[in-house]
């Protein structure tokens, strides 16, 4: 199937288009809209099959679980994990880099080590490291990138050495859509017995990934930034390390028996699913991943670098407008961070959301990379599937409304 | 748009007791995460009143604008006049509808403001 028409799958965005000034949704890269079949699969399932999942002998509870584990699978499939064992259902990416943090950081990294990151990464692949590295005495090392917004793949290799224990690394900046020669960068780091981190929250839903083929470590990724729910995110790790961390945390499931003074843990990927999951929203993500399959990423990916590349095109006849972010577009996802000289980005946010275009601007989680960009703010355009050339004149318009209240002088 | 009214505008643009007060009795600093708005508040403060002040720093018009006007409109007040105004003093004086989000640079200035008077009387 084409992804030409498939804007009319996702409600919200044609219940704007029926009133003749639809809203042109450019977020993309903070979350996606959902389409009608993840919400639908989301009530269905409240109303046709819930009950708690892994505990209840009754049928509704063996349905649930069922459905929860069939979504387990479809996740397995759409990264090519070797087993189910690898994929653990986290709130989210965020919690899912915790996780490895408080576990296998918490177990591996000591005093005089080294945890390698990028100055691209989001504060949730930045900060518990930063925090790790404080708490064991431990270096926390950012690898830098050059002025287009790319990384320095020969200051990154120069900072690999025998004490780097972890890198971690996105596949995708979500501040300025820089694509990270992910790969090689595994490559590199096994040469050093380093173990990887990829932070796929933009990486997955944009490009797709085969952890098998990328021979990563973990891969953390999110539902809601690929047409799934929010409250849903996985942890992909290799069995091996999987089975040496301790549990992240504890309560109902992780556990196989509990005694006075003493418990045993469950079986992946359960040791580190505690509690009651989002099991609604787990299924609705599955929901999600079959809607993305009648796609292909390679789709996707060229779709969001086609519309970068038109939209550059119209804002490059916009005076004095400042683009970050690598000029080449076969180096970026559909992500696209501008400042206007003299207007706050927060400013340029409000106008273009009352001329009906809603986009990102702030800091998007990613300080050290806009201190390094030498700005505090941007305001910023992300595209996905079912966005088209259309949204992208609607937001030029917009720009152009932001010159024309601030009397930008061109 | 309605926010950016000619008196915010004209604030953002021209902004008055814009700088650094060096003889401030009090200075203090603090941000809005949500943009990154960083704002510095300094205060000169002679027999329980403020005689003068002057901000610094970077942000959107809303914050920025707010920050001039709110400090024209204390320069001259007591302390326990500044302390007994109210948000609404903030919303009355921008006069402009604002969304949910932009409260927050909207009252970047005077919860700063109240934070340097507080901490100048402790």
């Amino acid at each position: 199937m084409s992804l030409r028409d498939c804007k009319k799958d996702f409600p919200l965005l044609v219940a704007g288009e029926a009133d003749g000034a639809g809203l042109v949704y450019l977020d993309n890269a903070s979350t996606t809209q959902k389409p009608a079949s993840v919400v639908a699969a989301v009530s269905e399932f409240y109303e046709t099959a819930n009950a708690n999942i892994h505990r209840g002998v009754h049928s509704l509870s063996e349905r649930a679980t069922e459905m929860f584990e069939g979504a387990r699978e479809k996740v397995r499939s759409l990264i090519n994990a070797k087993s189910l064992e690898e994929i653990i259902f986290t709130r989210g990416t965020t919690e899912a880099i915790n996780l490895v943090c408080s576990t296998w950081g918490e177990q591996n990294i000591s005093k005089g080590d080294e945890v390698l990151v990028t100055a691209l990464e989001h504060h949730s692949n930045f900060v518990p490291w930063q925090q790790l590295c404080h708490r064991k005495k431990a270096k926390l090392v950012i690898a830098p990138i050059h002025e287009d917004g790319t990384l320095d793949m020969l200051a990154f290799e120069k900072l690999l050495n025998e004490k780097t224990k972890l890198v971690a690394v996105t596949m995708m900046s979500n501040a300025i859509g820089t694509i990270v020669p992910i790969k090689k960068i595994v490559q590199k780091v096994k040469e050093v017995g380093a173990v990887t981190l990829v932070d796929g929250a933009q990486g997955v839903p944009h490009m797709g990934v085969d952890v098998q083929d990328l021979d990563c470590d973990f891969l953390a990724f999110s539902s809601h930034k690929m047409c799934g729910p929010t409250g849903v995110g996985v942890l992909y790790g290799k069995k091996a390390l999987l089975e040496k961390m301790p549990p992240y945390q504890f309560g109902g499931d992780m556990v196989k028996e509990v005694f006075d003074d003493h418990t045993t843990w469950n079986d992946l990927p359960h040791k580190f699913e505690a509690g009651t999951p989002d099991i609604a929203n787990v299924i609705g993500f599955g929901a999600a991943i079959d809607y993305l399959s009648q796609f292909s990423f390679e789709e996707i990916l060229k779709h969001d670098q086609d519309l970068v590349q038109y939209a550059r095109e119209q804002l490059a006849s916009i005076p004095k407008l400042q683009l970050y972010g690598p000029q080449d577009v076969s180096l970026a996802g559909g992500i696209i961070s501008f400042n206007i000289p003299g207007v706050h980005p927060h400013d340029v946010g409000s106008i273009m959301n009352s001329e009906g275009v809603a986009i990102r601007t702030g800091h998007h989680c990613a300080q050290p990379l806009l201190n390094r960009l030498g700005c505090n703010a941007t305001a910023r355009i992300s595209f996905y599937m079912y966005n088209d050339r259309t949204d992208v004149n609607r937001a030029v318009e917009a720009i152009k409304k932001v010159y024309e209240i601030f009397k930008v002088e061109v | 748009m309605d926010m950016y009214a000619e008196n915010i505008l004209f604030h953002y643009k021209n902004p008055l007791h814009h700088g650094e007060l060096e003889r401030a009795s009090i200075t203090v600093a603090d941000s809005n995460p949500l943009c990154g708005d960083k704002l510095e508040i300094g205060l000169q403060i002679e027999n329980g009143k403020i005689v003068d002040a002057m901000f610094s720093g970077e942000g959107c018009a809303i914050s920025q604008a707010s920050a001039s006007m709110l400090l024209d409109e204390v320069i001259g007040k007591s302390l326990d006049e500044v302390k007994g105004l109210e948000k609404q003093f903030v919303y009355d004086m921008l006069g402009v509808p604002l969304t949910t989000n932009r409260v927050k640079c909207a009252l970047l200035s005077f919860v700063i403001l109240q934070q340097a008077v507080n901490t100048f009387e402790s």
